[in-house]
């Protein structure tokens, strides 16, 4: 083929050789050009184009004709791989195969390095009182600095003692997603139920708590907090105060001889909070308690927060309060 | 000699260039550009096309979808969701995938895409570490690479946590609380990207829609032109071989053999991505449902790229530093934000510190095989290994359920392997190495033979057995008349696989991928038979020993074994 | 290895049927024996069969009397006909060891020696085997349903979960009587929905979602087990990736050795 330069040197013309470009022996040679003339190649790629021509015009049938998926896949997917094999099989075995060396400049100019630095260095050849000028820089960096970063700070609102408001008040009545009352009678020994306080956004992450009922013999509250719970009912926050998701996953033994104790548990990461004992953490990577809701029976059997929630509700953050 | 002009309209089109821009030379000169053939070198250019299909269905997307957490009754065509309140947002992810014709087909292609793009920057990453590829003078390249890495997990996150379904939601709670976690600047970070507590107003998904179709994809294609101009300033590295030297470059020429057989891989990639996208579901976010912080579900979990974090996040004990009862150090920071501080910071510092280390500060253009640099080698597979624990132990929930390993007890044994299996497997590939590059020297090994000479004195001194031409090696076939032909012929396999392990990289990379595999899995093995006994009620030490002695036969079995194969 | 989910449920299904051969062989072997008879045997006689049965068959653990045996296994004494029908048509009785979950298996007695069985248990008192009807039932409405109460455990599709401590069981197999039986159970770790939580209609809504969502409804292909990101990845790194480095290994020649 006369049309092709020469494999050895294919850099353009004039460009010099760097100087340790060692002759190549006969044994050390990486160069060849390889014409593959392939009728049978040119006939792979020809078949392999005309399918793919084939099942783009089958992609327009099915998309016109039906609605299916895994067909639009099997078109489109399939003429762009025919289309690829070809182009592949071209590239491998209908086009020259050429192993083509070329000559690897060295990246590094010393010359010019020096004359830029020089010319860097040109901008202050009539200064007299540099540190004057580097210490004033200094004091226009910092105070620009600061004012870009003080604009930040109006970006959103600034974490206060609370990352997130806690609808839940004393008295507040517990109702479902559909804003219908909470029935104490409603929960069996074993149940779960979610609830919101009435009149609060359900999205707020401070409104979902989980209201457990377990045996009331089991209930073993802390002093400090006894009298949260009624007849074995007892409410926490819904939210995992590791991550955020919502505890959405309840354990209750049928028979406690055979199994582990009542728990709430986020789906996430698996943190395990003890109902018995306050939402105390027995498993998984939560650091705090779930913070619990006091709660008591209305006259009309419904249920309602006998006070605020014990905690922040939701993942810690620096400075939280622990319990 | 010169190329001699085309005539017809290919030569009317180049002097038409030429006259206009007068960069002809410079088209040519490109044209010759030498692109060295190796396999292993294809990844980078995998994860270039990936973007590009990531880019045209993420436009098809774009038109339909609406980034709104406006609350919409849906009515759509999925039937158990009609009537549910849900948002603007998933509601018409929703119809995307019910509704728009060939919307499915394109969201699932879109989503693979995203997967295989991660998956084809790790594997391009593996393979610079390990070659040495990052060396003087390729630093910056390797830092714009590891960031297109970061870049791109964010962008993966972004992207599925936009259709607010359950799913994407949950794994927002997760990223709110991680930024939540940072010590005393996660609290506004995470309220000022959230626009208030989470979930955050709709203003929070315009900000989210916003960096996942414009601002971050311009970043990547930045991040790419940078990485593609440092690469292309220096020329490519190039594996040792006949006639291959630091200042040389050899291989396929631009035009026209790589041209095609570019094409050809973009074509095949995308081509695969949407077989995939049509004939395998992934993400079926009807299956979800809307998301409400009050909703969880059971086996929510990231993308494979983010399944290390995960892992971590679940296997960390729960410590929490307080200082007079208030958190200092919230848990999710240890394995969601200092994990991959490790993680990367390692990987950033690498070029330094082997610098450092080694000494070398030459430039190098010819690659090391990971053989030639033991301490590499090794670090390398450690800090995969270090990676590589926590994200299995992230989907050990879903493989539990399959084979009934108590979750509890599997966590802790986890949290041990998480640090001692990445000592262990780093020094098995600095043994391995050195037992590679011992066996280059004296590919006889093995084989008895002694080497007679003369020394000065005219006496007969004998030695190893040592090579003129290190390329050459032994053929490995069974001795007639051995063992059993059963044994002879898996015996003669293994003995295949490691000569091929010694010449070729891609045999050497699923050798060490299948090693750390098999202990990994042996492992595994152990702590679940040592749970399943102690399950059944026996105490943990006698279940402890039965399983100490099985290990000790088993080995004593293998070095039997290992001793009569060789 | 390349086809992960699929090898699990062959996985599982070995276990299964290891699992159902073991049960057959440990059977009580008396009950096996007995010929059924086609016609519908008086009340009476089938609380006297079920008794028979439950002599041989679960008395070690639950008592001769079915009072139960404490700390081994609870009193069957009014949890009625539902909560036998539940266990032993699920195949979670009778159990190998009373110290480890019970779950689906194939059931070790006959349809009819379970409703013998269930008369008998039944005769101490307790619900009845629930009636369910999906007429009338709402798909939507128990897709939200199952969203707030069940797919915490059981997962979005019903395709499993865990909880530490235990399984939380796929709804693959189960049948719209046995999800209302089990909710109003709570087995073994599972919370309880008793009527004026969850109501029959409610629970048949819930039923029929889980029917509906375990279908072959997948638009999108191959559902590789609705089980997320996790089969994904391996579909990712064990079909698409082995696919790239074929092609690029027939692109990409290795320099010459």
């Amino acid at each position: 083929m006369s049309d092709l330069p020469p494999p050895r040197h294919p850099s353009v013309e004039g460009e010099p050789v760097p100087p340790d470009a060692r002759p190549y022996s006969e044994a050390d040679d990486p160069t060849q050009v390889v014409i593959p003339t392939s009728p049978r190649n040119e006939a792979i790629v020809a078949g392999l184009l005309a399918l793919a021509g084939l099942l783009g015009v089958a992609f327009v049938v099915v998309y016109v004709l039906v609605d299916s998926t895994p067909l639009f896949g099997l078109t489109l997917g399939g003429a762009l791989l025919a289309l690829g094999a070809a182009a592949i099989v071209a590239g491998k075995g209908v086009v020259p195969q050429e192993t083509v060396l070329e000559p690897r400049a060295s990246v590094a100019h010393p010359e010019d390095e020096a004359a830029t630095t020089a010319l860097i260095r040109s901008a202050g050849s009539g200064v007299s009182r540099g540190r004057l000028l580097k210490l004033t820089a200094a004091i226009a960096s910092a105070g620009m600095g600061a004012a870009s970063l003080a604009t930040l700070a109006s970006f959103g609102p600034w974490i206060g003692s609370r990352s997130v408001p806690s609808p839940w008040r004393r008295g507040a009545r517990l109702v479902d997603e559909y804003g219908r009352p909470v029935r104490a009678d409603a929960l069996e020994v074993g149940s779960f139920v979610t609830a919101f306080p009435k009149g609060a956004d359900i999205d707020l992450l401070g409104s979902p708590v989980i209201v457990v009922r377990i045996d009331p013999s089991e209930v073993d509250l802390p002093p400090a907090r006894r009298g949260w719970a009624v007849d074995g009912i007892l409410a926490y926050s819904k939210i995992c105060t590791h991550a955020g998701c919502a505890v959405a996953m309840m354990r209750y033994p049928l028979f406690p001889a055979h199994s582990a104790e009542p728990a709430l548990v986020c789906p996430c990461h698996y943190s395990t909070f003890e109902v018995a004992t306050g939402g105390t953490v027995i498993f998984g990577p939560a650091g705090r308690p779930l913070p619990q809701l006091p709660i008591r029976i209305a006259a009309d059997g419904t249920l309602e927060a006998a006070g605020p929630l014990s905690g922040d509700v939701g993942p810690a953050w620096f400075g939280v309060n622990r319990a | 000699m010169s190329i001699a002009p085309d005539k017809g309209r290919i030569g009317a089109a180049v002097e038409a260039a030429d006259v206009r821009t007068g960069r002809v030379p410079l088209a040519r000169k490109l044209m010759r550009y030498v692109f060295p053939e190796h396999w292993s070198f294809l990844w980078g250019e995998v994860a270039l096309y990936c973007f590009v299909v990531l880019v045209v269905t993420g436009i098809y997307l774009a038109v339909f979808f609406d980034p709104s957490y406006q609350q919409v009754v849906y009515h759509g065509g999925y039937a158990p969701m009609r009537g549910e309140r849900m948002s603007a947002a998933y509601a018409s992810a929703l119809d995307l995938s019910w509704k728009v014709k060939a919307g499915l087909l394109m969201r699932q292609t879109h989503h693979w895409a995203a997967d295989l793009f991660i998956a084809s920057i790790t594997i391009h990453l593996m393979r610079v570490f390990f070659t040495g590829a990052f060396r003087k003078p390729r630093e910056l390249t390797y830092w714009t690479g590891l960031t297109l890495l970061v870049v791109a997990v964010l962008e993966g996150y972004m992207g599925y946590s936009l259709v607010d379904d359950l799913l994407s939601g949950m794994g927002l709670a997760i990223g709110w609380g991680v930024a939540m976690s940072i010590p005393f600047i996660g609290g506004p970070i995470a309220t000022w990207i959230w626009d208030g507590p989470f979930p955050g107003t709709t203003a929070f998904e315009s900000r989210l829609y916003i960096a996942h179709v414009l601002i971050v994809p311009l970043v990547i294609a930045g991040l790419i032109g940078l990485h593609l101009l440092l690469v292309s300033l220096l020329h490519h590295t190039q594996f040792r071989g006949r006639g291959r030297r630091e200042a040389n470059v050899v291989g396929a020429p631009l035009w026209p053999a790589q041209t095609f057989r570019s094409i050809g891989l973009f074509l095949a990639v995308a081509g695969g991505l949407f077989l995939l996208g049509g004939l395998v579901q992934i993400n079926p976010i009807w299956l979800w449902g809307p998301y409400h912080p009050f909703l969880g579900a059971n086996g929510a979990q990231p993308d494979w790229y983010l399944g290390w974090l995960i892992g971590a996040l679940r296997m960390m004990p729960n410590w929490e530093p307080t200082i007079a009862g208030k958190t200092i150090v919230p848990n999710p920071f240890w394995g969601g934000v200092l994990f991959p501080l490790i993680v990367f910071g390692l990987l950033y510092a690498w070029p330094l510190l082997e610098r450092r280390l080694s000494g070398d500060r030459a430039a190098h253009h010819l690659l090391e095989r990971p053989r030639d640099n033991p301490r590499r080698t090794a670090f390398g597979v450690a800090l995969f290994t270090f990676t590589a624990v926590p994200f299995f132990a992230g989907s050990m929930d879903r493989v539990y359920i399959q084979f009934g390993v108590p979750y509890e007890g599997a966590v802790r044994v986890m949290r041990v392997l998480w640090l001692v299996l990445p000592v262990v497997t780093g020094f098995l590939a600095m043994r391995m190495c050195r037992r590679l590059a011992a066996a280059e020297l004296r590919p006889l090994r093995g084989v008895t033979a002694r080497m007679v000479g003369r020394d000065a004195a005219g006496g007969l001194v004998a030695g190893p057995a040592l090579l003129a031409n290190p390329s050459w090696r032994p053929r490995m076939e069974p001795p007639a008349g051995g063992p059993p032909a059963a044994a002879a012929g898996l015996r003669a396999a293994v003995a295949q696989l490691l000569v091929r392990a010694r010449r070729s990289v891609l045999a050497a990379a699923i050798l060490a991928a299948a090693a750390v595999v098999v202990l990994a899995a042996l492992a595994g093995l152990v702590v679940a038979v040592v749970l399943a006994i102690a399950a059944a009620g026996a105490p943990t030490w006698l279940a402890a020993l039965i399983v100490a002695v099985v290990l000790v036969v088993a080995c004593a079995a293998v070095a039997a074994a290992a001793r009569w194969s060789a | 290895m390349r086809l992960g989910p699929r090898r699990f449920a062959a996985l599982t299904a070995a276990g299964w049927a290891l699992g159902a051969l073991a049960l057959l062989l440990v059977a009580p072997g008396t009950g096996l024996g007995q010929g059924e008879t086609a016609s519908v045997p008086s009340a009476a006689a089938q609380i006297a069969r079920g008794r028979t049965l439950f002599v041989t068959g679960c008395s070690s653990c639950h008592g001769y009397a079915a009072r139960g045996i404490h700390g081994v296994a609870p009193s069957l004494r009014g949890v009625g006909a539902l909560a036998a029908d539940f266990y032993l048509s699920t195949g979670r009785m009778p159990l190998d060891s009373p110290a480890v979950e019970p779950t689906r298996k194939r059931p070790a007695y006959t349809p009819q020696q379970i409703a013998a069985l269930d008369a008998y248990i039944g005769s101490f008192g307790g619900p009845p085997i629930p009636h369910v009807s999906l007429r009338g039932s709402s798909l939507a409405r128990g897709g939200s349903l199952f969203m707030d109460s069940c797919s915490g455990c059981h997962q979005a599709a019903g395709a499993g979960g865990i909880v530490p401590g235990a399984f939380a069981p796929a709804l693959s197999q189960a049948t719209p009587r046995q999800i209302v039986e089990a909710a109003r159970i709570g087995p073994y770790l599972m919370p309880r929905f008793g009527p004026r939580l969850l109501t029959d209609a409610q629970l048949a809504s819930i039923s029929r979602y889980v029917e509906y969502v375990r279908g072959s409804h997948n638009p999108g292909g191959w559902g590789i087990g609705h089980l997320g990101p996790v089969p994904e990845g391996m579909i990712a790194w064990f079909v698409a990736v082995p696919f790239v480095l074929l092609v690029a290994r027939l692109i990409g020649e290795r320099a010459e050795a």
